[in-house]
């Protein structure tokens, strides 16, 4: 958890009100099920990130909240008013799409316009408020310019713009940086979240990049099948995965199968088999004897070092094999020890020194420990 | 929910799904009266006798003296079809000089093709308006412009007169060297736009990669640009030879006497004997002739690969 | 390589000449003093005058523009409805058929073509009265079907390439589809509808055996009065108005690059 806090939030707080309803939905296109008897609530202000892979249903999800694509069944509220077969036209909602979709006959103020002269505004109303947008994204300058004398960076910020003209109760993104390069990417990221928090309106977000979604959400809810795998607050489905999915989907992982041989008080003993040792991983709850487990553990985590350690205590794993693989990252280095013939564990070091004071080489041995409450025990 | 709003939503519904009907329904109505329909009219004809009268054909469907509804069909037509080589030997013709026409067409329009494609991108698009530009003016007129060409006192025998490589003017107008000629011409265009499609979308690094491998540009081209160019290839070639086989124009201007083709035999069926059932006729069979050729290329068509 | 390129340049130098020296042939020979289409005997405008006065050829070329501009209209229409349905409304009933329709008119014969409409129009004149006779409606019934398939097909492939999300997005931002069309899709392919009206426009001025099968008395399209006065031999008439009409092509095609130039961001 990130810590205590003083308020509760959102989604903690029973008497909240939600802004997004997804009851039991379920959309299949011929066999396939995009989605799957999926149920989600989102509350106002949010950052809500949809993370999966390409196919896992996260942009039918999106589309559906759109307008674009029916349900097959279950409700969708927003506001608490059934929008289910709304048609796109007719909800409080505005989307950003992955291809930015701008007008390319219209400038782009007209592009950013074109919301609000659906609403039949008056003209002056729509400047004003085309003008703020503009202002908004910094693309004053660029009122009358067509969408292809525009770079890619400042397409996507029309885009915004003009998704947020109507200032909508939601915003849908369909993957808002994936067109960007790294650099841009990581500035806009910021740009976004902070232009969420001043105009205080809620984010939804489908993305395939963990590092996005971990970033900027408030919340997200990794996707897979059509299912929704675990929801959460980045914190938590880093730090505390509930299966073996999510562990391995967000971020690096060493997963160790085995079966549970004792418990006591908050600590589970397990044999694994591919390493025939006894590892231990702290628990919350009563596992039954003999219960097939994973243990994750994140390679930032583990500590490597080229001497055994003489005091192991109850609550430390340690396991030692032969360095295979060493990738320098500037800021971290990785190792690759393979521990039993068929299985390899990544550990990270950070290189705070400028010179490491106890250089590991190719076929050096290595020991490797870990707390058991760094751990995390797996059961699906 | 409040009721209205559901009822509201629900003519909103009906209203689109109503709107989209009128959509397909109009284009489908007005293709299916005046483009399909006449086909079968085309099958009923070809199955009855011809008869001296407006409509010159007799009825297949007539009341005998009992009330009941009889069909009196008439196969003769086909008979004639198969048995008078007259048009057997039209339909062999046709299909000779439309297979010639098409694989000349490809000779000539693959290296344009492949041309215009390699070309520097600011003289494609000049280069491709110049093999559109002649579809854009007459069909006839241009068809017209080989008998001055070819005939016996016309530009290319007056030339090899005035050279001397002949002392008297070749028969070159109303051979079947001239109904190539003119199918080749006519229909040349039709062949290059959808080669020059297909290779203009074509990946030039394939051809890197090939040499990379150790290929030769020939050799590249054989294995690389004509496969991959296959399916231009098709569309060019059915472009060319489904309508060449059933030209009127062209052999009625540029092609012998001895050389028949079936689009001139039913012209001649039609407008000179008035001879409707047989004229049907001739057009029946030569449907069936082209199914293959033609859903060939509306299979191609529908998978976007071509055109 | 080098042999290659000399080789594709000179096939292309030969591909170029074949197409357009016959065209270049009928232009001189337009200016040519003799009857004789093929000897020169002198320049002269005088066959261009001769053409002016031919009221056949000109009542003839009147009807084929006023068949060829309703043609033109209709097909753009019609082809547009049926580009629309088949690239934007997924799956629906008649869909193949549709889809067969628009395409067989393409590789379909010519005069199967006119033998079919003018059977269909005997038929209707039989059972329904109408049409009464032949003529101007006829061929350009005839001509707005035929044309509508090739409308359609150039339609269908600018629609094809428009990305959906742009009609989406247009929706999302609160227009209904008929508005979506008229503020989104129709702009953005109308280049293509441009397209389609000129050749359909094209294709109806040009047709031969189609007009002859459907035409009745009166009604003599212009390639009509061309090809019967071809067939009793050379006219240097026809090469006049075979220059005029290269003219107006190329005068027509110039301008229209010319625009799309302009209209291209720099």
């Amino acid at each position: 958890m990130a810590g205590p806090r003083a308020v509760l939030e959102a989604w903690q707080d029973p008497s909240a009100a939600p802004l997004v309803e997804i009851r039991n939905v379920t959309k299949t296109f011929g066999n396939f099920y995009a989605v799957d008897d999926l149920s989600l609530t989102i509350y106002p202000k949010e950052f809500f990130s949809l993370l999966g892979a390409s196919g896992c249903g996260k942009t039918t999800l999106l589309r559906m909240l759109a307008g674009f694509e029916r349900p097959d069944s279950g409700r969708l509220l927003i506001g608490g008013e059934e929008v289910t077969h709304l048609p796109p036209y007719q909800r409080p909602v505005n989307m950003m799409f992955q291809s930015y979709a701008l007008f390319p006959h219209l400038s782009v103020a007209d592009n950013i316009a074109f919301g609000l002269r659906q609403e039949g505004l008056p003209r002056q109303e729509i400047n004003q408020r085309v003008a703020e947008m503009l202002e908004l994204v910094r693309l004053s300058d660029y009122a009358k310019r067509k969408p292809d004398q525009l770079s890619g960076g400042q397409r996507q910020r029309v885009a915004l713009a003009r998704s947020l003209a109507k200032h909508p109760k939601l915003l849908l993104l369909d993957e808002p940086l994936g067109a960007l390069d790294r650099k841009l990417r990581e500035h806009t990221q910021f740009e976004l979240v902070n232009i969420q928090e001043r105009l205080g309106i809620t984010f939804i977000m489908v993305t395939h990049d963990q590092e996005e979604a971990m970033t900027m959400s408030t919340r997200m809810a990794v996707m897979n099948e059509g299912r929704i795998r675990q929801l959460g607050t980045p914190g938590e489905i880093y730090e505390h995965p509930n299966n073996r999915f999510v562990a391995g989907f967000i971020g690096a992982v060493n997963q160790f199968e085995g079966r549970v041989i004792a418990q006591n008080e908050k600590q589970l003993q397990i044999h694994c088999e591919i390493t025939d040792s006894n590892l231990v991983v702290h628990c919350e709850h009563e596992i039954t004897l003999g219960t097939p487990i994973a243990i994750a553990i994140r390679p930032e985590k583990i500590t490597i070092s080229t001497v055994a350690s003489e005091t192991i205590e109850k609550s430390e794993n340690q396991l030692t094999g032969c360095v295979e693989e060493i990738a320098y990252l500037g800021d971290v280095s990785i190792y690759h020890v393979r521990v039993a013939p068929e299985l390899l564990v990544e550990a990270q070091l950070t290189n705070s020194a400028r010179r490491h004071t106890a250089p590991l080489t190719w076929g050096d041995q290595a020991w490797l420990r870990w707390k058991a409450e760094d751990g995390i025990a797996l059961l699906e | 929910m409040a009721s209205p709003f559901l009822s509201r939503l629900t003519l909103q519904l009906q209203q689109l799904q109503a709107g989209r009907r009128l959509v397909v329904a109009v284009p489908l109505l007005w293709l299916g009266i005046f483009f399909g329909v006449p086909f079968l009219i085309i099958a009923r004809i070809s199955l009855s006798e011809v008869i001296i009268g407006l409509p010159p054909y007799s009825d297949i469907l007539a009341w005998s003296s009992q009330a009941m509804l009889t069909i009196r069909l008439n196969f003769g037509n086909f008979l004639l079809l198969f048995n008078d080589s007259l048009y057997f030997s039209a339909f062999t013709n046709s299909l000779r000089v439309s297979t010639i026409a098409t694989l000349i067409c490809l000779i000539i329009g693959y290296p344009i093709a492949l041309g215009i494609a390699r070309s520097r991108e600011s003289l494609r698009v000049p280069l491709l308006m110049l093999i559109i530009l002649p579809f854009w003016t007459s069909f006839l007129i241009r068809i017209y412009a080989w008998i001055g060409i070819l005939k016996g006192n016309g530009l290319i025998n007056n030339l090899l007169l005035w050279l001397g490589v002949i002392d008297t003017p070749l028969q070159l107008l109303h051979t079947d060297f001239a109904l190539l000629l003119g199918i080749v011409y006519g229909y040349l265009p039709f062949m290059v736009l959808p080669l020059y499609a297909t290779l203009s979308r074509m990946d030039h690094t394939l051809l890197e990669a090939a040499a990379d491998l150790g290929c030769k540009p020939t050799a590249a081209f054989w294995r690389v640009t004509v496969p991959l160019s296959m399916p231009g290839i098709i569309a060019g070639s059915l472009l060319v030879f489904v309508p060449a086989v059933g030209e009127f124009v062209i052999p009625d201007l540029l092609g012998g006497p001895d050389s028949l083709m079936i689009g001139k035999v039913l012209w001649t069926e039609f407008f000179s004997n008035r001879d409707w059932p047989v004229a049907t006729a001739v057009a029946v069979t030569l449907l069936a002739l082209l199914v293959v050729p033609v859903m060939l290329f509306e299979h191609y068509r529908e998978k976007g690969q071509a055109l | 390589m080098k042999q290659r390129s000399t080789l594709v340049f000179s096939c292309m130098a030969f591909g170029y000449a074949f197409l357009y020296a016959p065209i270049l042939s009928l232009i001189i020979f337009s200016f040519n003093e003799s009857r004789l289409v093929t000897v020169w005997g002198g320049f002269s405008t005088k066959w261009y005058g001769a053409l002016l006065e031919n009221d056949q050829l000109l009542g003839a070329a009147w009807i084929s523009l006023r068949i060829a501009f309703i043609n033109a209209c209709f097909a753009v229409l019609l082809g547009t409805l049926a580009a629309v349905a088949l690239v934007r409304f997924g799956r629906f009933r008649g869909r193949k058929l549709l889809a067969f329709m628009v395409g067989a008119p393409l590789v379909m014969p010519e005069v199967i073509l006119g033998l079919a409409s003018l059977l269909l129009f005997v038929s209707m004149d039989q059972l329904l009265g109408w049409p009464e006779g032949r003529g101007m409606t006829t061929i350009a019934i005839a001509h707005i079907t035929f044309s509508t398939a090739y409308v359609a097909v150039v339609v269908q492939s600018r629609l094809g390439r428009l990305d959906p999300s742009l009609e989406e997005a247009a929706m999302d931002l609160g227009a209904r589809p008929l508005k979506v069309f008229f503020v989104i899709t129709l702009p953005l392919i109308a280049p293509a509808l441009t397209a389609g009206w000129l050749l359909a426009f094209t294709l109806s001025l040009d047709d031969l055996v189609i007009a002859s099968f459907t035409s009745g008395p009166g009604a003599s399209t212009l390639p009509m009065v061309v090809y019967s006065s071809v067939r009793l031999g050379v006219s240097p008439e026809i090469n006049a108005l075979a220059t005029l009409l290269v003219l107006i092509v190329s005068v027509g095609i110039i301008i229209a690059g010319m625009l799309i130039q302009q209209k291209k961001p720099t």
